[in-house]
């Protein structure tokens, strides 16, 4: 029975993911840079001007102006990196989607890193400290019985019949 | 004359409020019942007097008396009803009055139900809840009030926003008013900003029972913090339907294509849901083992406190975000007010810190106390993480002088792992029971899950190969959906096998009987079908943007767009539309027409693009007109995204609100499942006499 | 009922009590650590909250910047003490800068020759547009583009078109928000250049 059920959800769930449209390909396209290869480098740069909104989908006049440049760019021949630096000096850090991995900018970084290991260390440290008292005054912890699940629907189930 | 009258009784309400605190604080010092009783009476009117004020605002939307500086403000006559009445949560003035009024409603609630009950706490509570709603009241009275009339002075530039006549002002009466911010024309106004509100005021009750404990010392006790548990998961469920409705409205009007930019205002809403759903695991600790208290204390506290800092980044602009809250004079205030609640709190917490004891102890480590322990640590640390990229810019700006953006590739990067892990310990936590659990009878219940999990992904991994890394969120989403499964299986089998009962009565019996716990597997349930919805996101989002002249197609994957045609019209609303006539093909099997289209409101001189979506189970086709040109020949530029899975984050957020409204629902068992609750503190069997 | 039971957690345990004892060093500096953060953590927001609504600098001395034109011509402005000096930030993606540029040029042509200088900071802008706007209006003053906003940050600018006057002792003598209208800038100017100094 629980194999069939299983078995059914399986299923439904395979159908599913066969299901989901992906691509490989991109039609290959005769011009370049397309509106895609310019609106893969501005999906990394925020708007400089309105308040954080990614350039690829700022409809503003500066980011049409913004996008028209990497379009420039990249028909110049620029590679991504260049066109984002040249973004960093001439438009301030602030245009960059993703906060740099260097000076003190990587503290945004790593300070969730840090935090992370303080976290379990302390989660560690209270589980043993637990453990220690436990063991520390074993007599003085009202003994508790031991209530499995099954004894506990049976409990349950004993209440119920009561009323 | 109406909006007068609204003014005073504001001013009455103001009045009341800041006597029932002052009146607790005398009452609960000196114990003096009468004054006790006396806030408690000022309290409760309160909301009647609040909601008299807002009732006059709604009408003065209603009518359009374009002579309050709110109503021009936020209405205009080409705007319908409906939504000149949404406007009265549609600016600061507005909002601020209606948080209030939820305040006083949920302190009325409050007062009338739990008063008998926790009548020792009741001073403090009436104190704390009131103090703030004080604070709100004052904001609305005194820095941004809704009955502001509008002034002109001869001569002057711009016209005086006050309540009382300024010298030498005439008053001005407009037209016509410049109508709301035109992203907010939408149906969801009804549904997000009152929703969140709602979650958001309804944290000051827990918070209020939170301070009121430690005041009086009672905090080792328990029955405040069942009243406590209520009031959260009231405003966590209310919170978590904002947080839906926040993102199915992004999705439908912001026009990106997505549904989360872990913007501020977004991240001011998620942190408090965070640290508020790390309480309502951890007090099941408190309630079951009586374990965690402090823990639970902090939870609490921190959760309010984070409601009051998002508000405050928020609506004084010191971060900047999407969400355009009009600047206004309130920051000074409102950062005297958190000040004073952070320290006032964070110093009764450290001197009452010893009064807060567990009463039970760990006993092993694959017990489900170990668990829960990981699970409140993951929410914090991801809490933490929202929070810190939240601040850093402010942090980078003060510290180096510049200024830096922390977007999204931030964001996912960082808490996408810790959400992992927490998915994961969801999966696993039922099968640690709450006391002494040996690992092999775990690893026993898992084994098929964990196998079918596998099978899964091998499959999914094989179809999509060139996406590697989602077969480990595929993997991680089938474990914990085939885990609660099992869970829910073996309840069944229990049933089935000691009443024999077949397996859909067995289920609803299941149900029945346990609401709460069952209500929460359904809940997560939710949470893995959002997750998938994010896993689409992530890895299986495509877009193309191209030009196209009539006639011609863009062509993404299987589907293809043909560009039929650009039409103009004046609309509803006051706006100009340009709409674009498109064909959408799968397979060059044609699907349906989508209108993509820009509509631009002429008298706020905004664009707002409106998306054409095809959308199925599994895929949403989204489209949206960036650009046109009619000369020489008419072409538009148009972008496609094809959003994969995207509607299991709509689906898994109703499932979630499904599994939020079985776990409250009262049923005639739940007050009786204290009686078997092992429990030294006879404080339990006391409220069950009580009952 | 509820009387009988409050105590039971007031109570001091003596074991727990040993144990509380080792901890208290830790308690302290707990304590002592969630303060201060909560303490900078205030003084964040207060500096945030501060630089909001300060707006533009619009008093004392003029924030000195070094701007390049784009040709690659230098200009310091601590180097122009004793001229009147107006500071334009603008776009040219910005509509209501372009109200004001004809103006602007018009008022340049009248003072360049009496000791008056003209500033035009180039905010967040792409060189092809900048230049093009330049050649629309036939600016003939100084203009460049403001390299990693510094110098608008320096002035907190909250938007462009957005103008500064600088008195002949460089200091700051006030902002004009919004584009300029005939005759306002003429009469600044007229005030700047009266004021003497020894």
């Amino acid at each position: 029975m629980l194999r069939k059920f299983f078995f059914t959800v399986f299923v439904v769930l395979l159908s599913l993911f066969t299901a989901v449209t992906v691509v490989y390909a991109q039609q290959s396209n005769p011009v370049f840079p397309t509106d895609d290869d310019v609106n893969a480098i501005a999906k990394k740069l925020y708007c400089p001007v309105c308040p954080n909104t990614p350039l690829d989908v700022c409809e503003t006049q500066a980011c049409k102006d913004w996008r028209a440049q990497i379009k420039d760019q990249l028909t110049s021949g620029w590679n991504e990196q260049q066109i984002l630096d040249y973004f960093v000096t001439q438009y301030g850090e602030k245009v960059l989607a993703e906060p740099q991995r260097s000076g003190f900018t990587s503290l945004v970084w790593m300070l969730p890193v840090i935090v992370l290991i303080i976290g379990l260390g302390f989660v560690s440290l209270l589980l043993k400290s637990w453990r220690n008292r436990r063991n520390h005054q074993v007599s003085d912890a009202p003994p508790i019985p031991s209530i499995t699940p099954d004894v506990l629907a049976k409990l349950e189930k004993e209440l119920q019949e009561i009323d | 004359m109406l909006a007068n009258i609204g003014l005073v009784i504001l001013f009455i309400a103001f009045l009341l409020s800041l006597f029932a605190t002052l009146s607790s604080v005398y009452g609960g010092v000196k114990n003096k019942n009468a004054w006790v009783e006396s806030a408690r009476n000022a309290s409760l009117l309160v909301f009647p007097l609040l909601s008299f004020s807002i009732i006059v605002l709604l009408y003065s939307l209603y009518v359009m008396d374009f002579s309050l500086a709110y109503v021009y403000d936020v209405s205009s006559t080409a705007m319908s009803p409906f939504l000149r009445l949404t406007a009265l949560w549609g600016g600061q003035q507005g909002s601020v009055l209606f948080w209030a009024w939820i305040m006083s409603a949920f302190v009325m609630i409050v007062l009338l139900r739990k008063w008998e009950e926790n009548r020792a706490l009741m001073p403090y509570v009436i104190t704390t809840s009131m103090l703030t709603t004080t604070f709100f009241i004052a904001v609305v009275v005194f820095i941004t009030n809704p009955f502001s009339k509008l002034w002109y002075i001869p001569g002057a530039e711009d016209l005086i926003k006050t309540v009382f006549q300024p010298v030498g002002a005439v008053q001005y009466f407009p037209v016509d008013g410049r109508g709301l911010n035109p992203l907010l024309r939408h149906f969801g106004m009804i549904g997000h900003p009152p929703t969140t509100y709602i979650g958001f005021t309804g944290f000051v009750i827990p918070f209020s029972f939170a301070i009121a404990a430690l005041v009086t010392g009672k905090s080792g006790e328990d029955g405040w913090i069942r009243t406590t548990r209520r009031w959260t998961l009231l405003a966590w469920i209310f919170l978590s339907i904002g947080l839906v409705l926040g993102g199915r409205w992004a999705y439908d009007v912001l026009g990106w294509g997505g549904f989360w930019g872990w913007d501020p205002v977004e991240n001011a809403m998620f942190m408090p849901w965070l640290t508020g759903t790390a309480f309502l695991h951890s007090v099941m600790m408190t309630e079951k083992r009586g374990m965690l208290k402090k823990w639970n204390m902090i939870l609490i506290i921190l959760t309010y406190a984070l409601t009051i800092f998002g508000t405050f980044i928020t609506r004084t602009g010191i971060i900047s975000s999407v969400h355009a809250f009009s600047k206004s004079a309130l920051g000074p205030a409102f950062f005297a007010f958190i000040g004073i609640t952070f320290v006032s709190s964070l110093t009764l917490l450290f001197t009452r810190w010893d009064t807060l004891k567990s009463e039970h102890q760990l006993e092993s480590f694959t017990s489900r106390e170990a668990v829960f322990v990981l699970q409140n640590m993951l929410f914090l640390a991801i809490a933490f993480a929202v929070f810190w990229g939240t601040v850093f810019p402010l942090i980078s700006e003060l510290i180096t002088g510049s200024k830096i953006t922390v977007g999204p590739p931030y964001f996912k990067k960082v808490t996408g792992p810790l959400f992992f892990a927490l998915i994961l310990l969801m999966g696993v936590a039922p099968f640690s029971s709450w006391r002494k659990q040996s690992l092999a009878k775990v690893k026993k219940v898992l084994l098929t899950p964990f196998l079918i999990s596998l099978g899964a992904t091998a499959v999914w991994g094989y179809v999509h190969r060139t996406h590697p890394f989602s077969i480990f969120g595929l993997w991680l989403v089938s474990f914990v959906f085939f885990a609660i499964i099992t869970e829910f299986w073996r309840g069944i089998r229990v049933r089935m096998a000691s009443r024999g009962e077949n397996p859909l009565i067995a289920l609803f019996k299941l149900f029945r009987r346990n609401q709460r716990r069952y209500g929460g597997y359904i809940i997560h349930l939710g949470v893995i079908m959002i997750a998938l919805g994010v896993i689409g996101d992530t890895y299986f989002k495509q877009e193309t943007q191209g030009t196209l002249k009539v006639g011609e197609a863009l062509k993404i994957g299987a589907y293809s767009l043909r560009f039929d045609g650009l039409q103009g019209f004046p609309g509803s609303d006051g706006r100009d539309i340009v709409e674009a006539k498109t064909m959408l093909y799968k397979n060059d099997q044609f699907i349906r027409e989508l209108t993509p289209r820009r509509d631009f409101f002429v008298v706020q001189q905004q664009p707002v693009t409106v998306a054409g979506v095809y959308s199925s189970l599994n895929v949403d086709v989204y489209t949206m007109l960036v650009g046109w040109e009619t000369q020489p020949t008419q072409s538009v530029t148009l972008k496609i995204y094809v959003n994969s899975l995207i509607n299991w984050v709509w689906t898994g957020g109703m499932v979630l609100i499904l599994g939020i409204l079985i776990a409250v629902c009262p049923s005639k068992k739940s007050k009786r499942r204290v009686t078997y609750v092992m429990k030294s503190n006879p404080l339990y069997f006391e409220s069950f006499l009580g009952d | 009922m509820e009387e009988a039971t409050v105590n039971v957690d007031s109570q001091e345990h003596p074991e727990e009590a040993s144990i509380e004892k080792h901890s208290t060093m830790w308690k302290t500096s707990g304590r002592i650590v969630t303060y201060f953060l909560l303490f900078a953590l205030l003084g964040l927001l207060a500096w945030g909250l501060a630089k909001v609504q300060r707006g533009q600098v619009h008093s004392g001395e003029a924030p000195n910047f070094t701007l390049k034109d784009f040709n690659g011509n230098a200009l310091t402005l601590s180097d122009l003490r004793g001229q009147v000096i107006i500071i334009n930030f603008w776009a040219s993606w910005c509509p209501p800068c372009r109200e004001e540029a004809a103006y602007l040029e018009q008022t340049w042509e009248k003072y360049k020759d009496r000791g008056v200088v003209f500033i035009g900071v180039d905010y967040v802008d792409t060189e092809k547009e900048a230049l093009a706007y330049i050649n629309e209006f036939k600016v003939t003053y100084f203009n460049g583009p403001d390299i990693g906003t510094r110098i608008s940050q320096a002035y907190n600018i909250q938007g462009v078109p957005e103008t500064f006057y600088v008195a002949k002792n460089g200091q700051l003598r006030g902002v004009k928000v919004g584009p300029l209208q005939s005759p306002e800038l003429d009469l600044k100017i007229e005030e700047l250049l009266a004021e003497t100094y020894p």
